[in-house]
């Protein structure tokens, strides 16, 4: 009887912030991340049938991740001509049966940094969740993703008051849920 | 609100504190503030927390995904098990 079941209807909702504070942790490279968070759901649908059902969906799909990441150094190192990659790959009939592996990290971090880290994000991800869509998408427009204040403006025909006061109660949304859940 | 010459208010000290986190906030505005804060202990309150928002956030952005991109990936992985064979 298996003990864990596999949907990737839920996977974006459940995973994909994990997933991609996994892969970006270890990639740097914010596009990368996401690409190779892409294709580890690729991969995972295209080899659903694989599932076992031994280990958590999470686990499973972050051995995929895994494997995404040290190919991506693998090629990556091929470029340079320097090849360093130290596990041995399996054939692609084999494709999926990652958890059994059991892969070993080699690009593993300090632990303490990364679990911190991962529950910093968390922690701010989930009080982002909870703003008012309006103020979540400005919010991240100005403060993630590092946009210009006039540019923002024009894209949601607000004026740059408006944008400031919006930016205000989310800042206050947001600060009052962190001194709840981190500060 | 009617603005009085030096003296702002604690909205207005709350909002050119929004912008001095986005390195937003004019030299005369920052005059203000910082007026404003020697003597306002609720506007050194928010100034306090909104400080301690911004290096959390600082420190954990590039980690973060945006609804924009969470959407996206919405968007391929639904288009993929649309395409999946029914078994």
């Amino acid at each position: 009887m298996l003990d864990h079941t596999i949907d990737p209807n839920t996977w974006i909702s459940n995973y994909a912030d994990y997933m991609f504070n996994y892969a970006i942790t270890r990639v740097n490279d914010r596009e990368m991340a996401k690409d190779l968070v892409q294709d580890t759901f690729v991969a995972g649908l295209k080899s659903m049938e694989n599932f076992k059902g031994e280990a958590s969906e999470r686990t499973w799909l972050i051995s995929i991740l895994k494997r995404k990441i040290i190919d991506y150094y693998r090629k990556k190192n091929s470029k340079k001509g320097q090849a360093e990659v130290r596990v041995g790959y399996m054939n692609e009939d084999q494709e999926g049966d990652w958890l059994e592996e059991r892969v070993a990290d080699p690009f593993s971090k300090d632990a303490q940094d990364i679990i911190e880290n991962a529950e910093l994000g968390k922690a701010i991800s989930e009080c982002m969740a909870k703003l008012p869509k309006k103020q979540k998408q400005v919010f991240e427009m100005k403060t993630i993703l590092d946009y210009e204040t006039k540019a923002i403006c024009n894209e949601l025909g607000i004026t740059s008051s408006n944008l400031w006061v919006i930016i205000h109660r989310a800042r206050i949304t947001l600060a009052d849920c962190m001194k709840k859940n981190w500060f | 609100m009617k603005k009085r010459f030096l003296f702002i208010s604690c909205e207005q000290a709350y909002l050119i504190c929004d912008k001095a986190q986005y390195g937003e906030a004019n030299l005369w505005e920052r005059f203000e503030l910082m007026l404003r804060l020697s003597w306002c202990k609720f506007a050194r309150a928010y100034t306090k927390d909104n400080c301690a928002l911004t290096a959390a956030i600082h420190s954990s952005k590039d980690k973060l995904l945006t609804e924009i991109e969470r959407e996206e990936f919405r968007k391929n992985l639904e288009r993929l098990i649309h395409k999946q064979p029914q078994h």
